[in-house]
Parts: C-alpha cells; structure tokens; sequence
C-alpha cells in the first residue's frame, strides 16, 4: 500500500495539506495546527497571557476545535453559547458544547436568544426585512459583544477560519465594499464600548479545522444549519474550491496577500463616530443600535420613547451601521 | 464497500477496490472539501478502499452568519 508519509517524521500520513504540498501524521498534523494559530497569535498580538478570553461557541468544529487550542496553550479561555433557537440543530449544538466544557471543566456561558430578547431565529428570518443568516449574525455579534462587557472578558476569539476569510474578502471584493474591506482584519482593537475581537484560525483551513477536530475527538455538529441554504457565503467557498482544486494555494494567497500587502491601502477610511444605542447602550453609529431596529421591527414594536421622535419602521431595513464594525462576517 | 454521506445523511454501496481520490472523483466531491473516514482513522487521497469497508465522507464546508 502507497501510503503518503508526514513530512516531519516519515510515519504514515492522515493529512494531506495540498498548499504545502505536504502531508502529516496524527501527533505531527496537531503540532502543525498549533504552530500556526502561535504564529497567528504572535503576528498580531491577539492575546496576552493574563487576558481572558471569551471564545464564541457554535458547537461546530471551528469554534470547538479554537477553545481547545486556547485552552491547550494555556490561555485563560472561556465559552459563551448563543442558543438561536434553530429546532433539533439548535438542541444538539447545545448539547455538545455542554459536553465540551463539562469534560475540561472550564466555563461556559449560556444566552437564550427566545429568552433573552423575545425571538428566535427563525422567526426573525420570517418577520424581518434581513435574511435568516444576516440576522442570526447580527444577533451573534451583538450578544458576544455585550457578554464580553458584562463578564469583564478582555478579547472575543472565534472560530473563522481561512475559508471563511477567503470567502469573505471574495463577496466584499466582487462588491468594492472597502469600507467592510478595511475592517477584515484577524483582530479588531478594543474602541468605544466593543472588546478586542481574534480570529486566531485565519491561517487554517476548513478541512484543517475539521481534521483536528476529528482527530482531537471533538464531538462537534457535523450537520449544517437548516437554514443556511442558498447563503451566499456558500456560494463564493464553493468558488474560492473550484479554484483551489486545480491551484492549490489559491485561497491562502488571496488572504493571507491581502492581510500582508493590499490591507494597508484599505485601512484610511475608518471615520465611524459611535455613540450610546438610546435603547440598550450597546456602541452604535445610529440612535439605535442595528440590533435593536431588527428586534423592533421582527416583534412588531416601535423604537424610541414619548420624548424622542420614534423611528419609522419602514426605515429599520437600512443598514446604517456597517457590519464589519462588529468584525464578523456578513 | 458502503459509503455513509453527510447533510443529508444517506448510505450508497459501491461495489470494488479503489483510491480515495478515486472514489470521491466518481461521486463528484471536491476532495479539499471532505474528510474521508474509516474505522474511525483519516484516509488521505492516496489510501486505497477495499470491498468490505465502511466508510464516512464528512464534509467540512460550513457557512452562515458568523461562527
């Protein structure tokens, strides 16, 4: 049998890394992932060794396989679930990420989205004017960025990934966002009222993720969000693949090129002033934050008290406040 | 052999010897997008399939509004 033998130490191979043109064993394939979310972290001085870090949890294997590597190098590293509120998908995710952290016995804290703030997710993809999966992001980013402040946690980490960034940049590209160009960046200083967000995997691929999490023994949701068909960001990784199978190195190139050469261009145009969301406090360029005209309009209520002039609804579907401001993708 | 795919889950037998590489080409699938599973061990594209074996294509694509 031609096995492929890991580049490091000759023994039989169980990953192929195609854009290294190398492939590696078990122990030598978890050094490597290691070695390249060090070097991830070093580069742009996520996290110091005193922070504490609130990693964003999903239950899929990004996120998972990120707390496991922060927890593994030491770092002070926390959970924080958002359940979405997404029928059995939603149930199981919970259930896993319970289960990791009952396992290493570190800290997971837990929102309800249904219980927190009145809707669901999929409820909100049926009475808002912005699709389930911009939403559901939205709601993430809000609800990372508050628990972040009022447990004291000084950096958010999550999970994306090379793929996710490639794709990303792709979408913003096809469109000359530059606005939402000059924030994709693998960490988001601290400003105004929003923690330092990480992305400490942007050096690794899906496939990298998905075999550490494997190989580590991560029980992690395999399954896809049920509502995530037709997204876009689908569209542009299935693009971004295709290019990657006849030349592999095709994504890494476009990203990690951009981060070391075409960044800096985009990174003038940030003139965003934040204020206090008159409803919740939360950071925002508007009188309301981008969250809470979405929770408005999907519960059917209206912004603004009797000493404010109150906000049209029809206008809540404009998106006044980028949403690379909160450094997630869109 | 038999091939348990993913999302949605569903079961296809097929019958001979082969390679990874060579199996995921005739299903279609772009191997930088699955992991390829056997006895709970990865298999690299090289690898080669034997008639009895169980194996897992596991996708590794995941996508939405953020992690």
């Amino acid at each position: 049998m031609n096995r492929m033998k890991c580049r490091r130490c000759k023994a039989p191979a169980v990953v192929e890394v195609r854009r290294h043109n190398a492939a590696f064993c078990r122990d030598c394939f978890e050094h490597y992932v290691r070695a390249q979310v060090v070097r991830a972290i070093a580069h742009y001085d996520m996290v110091g060794p005193d922070d504490r870090i609130l990693v964003a949890v999903s239950g899929g294997k990004d996120s998972l396989a990120l707390w496991d590597l922060l927890l593994d190098l030491g770092y002070r590293a926390d959970g924080l679930y958002l359940g979405l509120g997404i029928g059995e998908y939603s149930s199981r995710s919970g259930d896993v990420v319970r289960a990791f952290a009952g396992e290493r016995d570190t800290r997971l804290i837990e929102v309800d989205l249904a219980g927190e703030y009145g809707f669901d997710v999929p409820t909100a993809g049926k009475k808002g004017s912005r699709s389930t999966c911009a939403v559901c992001g939205l709601s993430k980013r809000y609800v990372f960025n508050k628990a972040a402040r009022d447990h004291g946690y000084d950096v958010i980490a999550t999970g994306h990934n090379l793929d996710d960034e490639a794709a990303t940049l792709l979408g913003n590209t096809l469109r000359w966002q530059t606005e939402y160009i000059a924030r994709q960046f693998p960490v988001l200083p601290a400003e105004e009222g929003f923690a330092r967000k990480v992305k400490p995997l942007y050096r690794l691929s899906e496939l990298e993720t998905a075999a550490y999490a494997f190989l580590r023994g991560i029980d992690y949701v395999v399954e896809e969000c049920p509502l995530v068909a037709g997204n876009t960001q689908l569209r542009y990784k299935d693009a971004m693949n295709q290019l990657e199978s006849t030349s592999p190195g095709t994504k890494a190139q476009f990203f990690l090129s951009y981060l070391d050469r075409a960044a800096p261009l985009f990174a003038t145009q940030d003139d965003a002033h934040l204020t206090a969301c008159e409803r919740c406090g939360q950071p925002t360029t508007a009188r309301f934050c981008a969250f809470c005209r979405a929770r408005a309009q999907i519960l059917g209520e209206r912004l603004g008290g009797p000493s404010n002039e109150p906000v049209v609804i029809a206008d809540l579907s404009e998106e006044v406040m980028p949403v690379e401001l909160y450094g997630a993708n869109p | 052999m038999k091939v348990k795919l993913r999302n949605p889950d569903r079961e296809v037998e097929v019958a001979g010897e082969r390679k990874v590489h060579d199996l995921l080409g005739e299903l279609g699938i772009n191997p930088d997008t699955v992991l390829v599973i056997r006895e709970r061990e990865l298999l690299t594209r090289e690898d080669r399939l034997g008639q009895q074996d169980e194996i897992e294509v596991r996708p590794v694509i995941s996508g939405g509004g953020g992690r």
